[in-house]
């Protein structure tokens, strides 16, 4: 599934990289602890997280996710969008707390692990 | 110059977690115990403990380091080292302004205030164990504006670490030193001078992790040439 599509069938916010939605979403990654991320995040993975500083980016760069999803109306920080931009990674934003964004992303076909 | 051996990290029964027996006189008595010349006083975003410590410590000829254990917006725990008193109070007026709720002292346990003889003389109310609005910064920034040092807490350890929470040091973080609660991290690379300090939650914890520092005297502006490599001050590796 593309980006676009689940930005606009759970009414995300994009705050960054408007110019790389198209991206394959290849599976899910919840997870508050960047250091988790770093060692459990995969390629293609959409990050879903409450973290807002700027090493996000560097983190879902390095990685190659496919973006990441901040929960329950948390904004990024102006460095972390300027990063962003810069490295092309897409930031998106929900109203949702992380529970129901997970579930919902899963329900759309978004899985967490080989099925 | 002389060897100094200090526990920079220690908690007081003002923390949550922290055991009721943390307290001014036996804090200082464990230390004694344990041969060390100096310990930092750093509850979880309070200072309330730091002038009875200050106090008992001066009366056994022990330094005690006014400190605080800040929580930053994102969970990271740094260190904040004062030169006195007045300063980690500043700092502790920072630290209030940005935290929110009330402690439940059956879900987190007593944060309580005691006086230079182990006297219960207050309870705080905020939610210390919280964490405060503040970015990481935010908060390197507020301790250099008030003199003090910010070192990284128990970067070897997951929970709570700045790496941990952020995966990695922000870049140009400018922070003095970091810390490692095991002997044996104490080698790694972290980009930062490197000191042990045990964390103690408990009196049997006092002084269990230490670093050795060779100074002059008794002072955080000599902590901060040693950790600099200023003027022949150093850090001792064990």
């Amino acid at each position: 599934m593309k980006l676009t599509e689940l930005i606009r069938k759970l009414n995300l916010g994009v705050r960054s990289a408007r110019g790389n939605l198209e991206q394959e979403v290849a599976g899910g990654y919840a997870s508050d602890l960047l250091s988790d991320v770093l060692a459990h995040g995969r390629e293609g993975d959409l990050w879903v997280t409450l973290q807002v500083h700027q090493n996000i980016v560097a983190i879902a760069s390095m990685k190659g996710l496919a973006g990441i999803i901040l929960v329950n109306g948390r904004e990024p920080e102006q460095e972390a969008i300027e990063k962003a931009e810069a490295e092309n990674v897409v930031i998106m934003v929900s109203e949702m707390p992380a529970f129901e964004l997970v579930g919902r992303l899963y329900s759309l076909g978004v899985a967490g692990m080989e099925r | 110059m002389r060897k100094v051996r200090a526990d920079l990290h220690l908690h007081t029964c003002l923390s949550p977690c922290a055991d009721e027996q943390m307290q001014a006189k036996a804090i200082v008595k464990q230390a004694r115990r344990m041969g060390l010349d100096m310990i930092g006083i750093c509850d979880h975003n309070s200072a309330e403990n730091v002038a009875a410590v200050m106090k008992a410590g001066s009366r056994e000829g022990l330094s005690v380091v006014a400190g605080m254990e800040i929580t930053s917006h994102q969970e990271a725990h740094i260190l904040g080292l004062f030169g006195n008193e007045s300063d980690v109070m500043q700092m502790q007026e920072l630290v209030y302004e940005n935290l929110f709720g009330e402690s439940d002292e059956e879900s987190f346990g007593p944060q309580t205030i005691v006086d230079e003889w182990d006297r219960v003389v207050g309870t705080n109310h905020k939610l210390l164990v919280g964490a405060t609005t503040l970015s990481v910064e935010q908060i390197v920034e507020a301790i250099h504006d008030r003199s003090g040092l910010a070192i990284a807490a128990h970067m070897d350890r997951e929970r709570f670490s700045l790496i941990g929470q952020l995966g990695f040091i922000p870049k140009g973080l400018p922070l003095d030193a970091v810390e490692v609660g095991q002997p044996s991290s104490a080698r790694q690379n972290y980009g930062y001078p490197v000191i042990t300090s045990s964390d103690a939650h408990f009196l049997e914890d006092v002084g269990k992790s230490f670093t050795d520092f060779l100074v002059e005297e008794l002072s955080l502006d000599e902590i901060r040439m040693a950790l600099r490599g200023e003027k022949g001050r150093k850090v001792v590796l064990n």
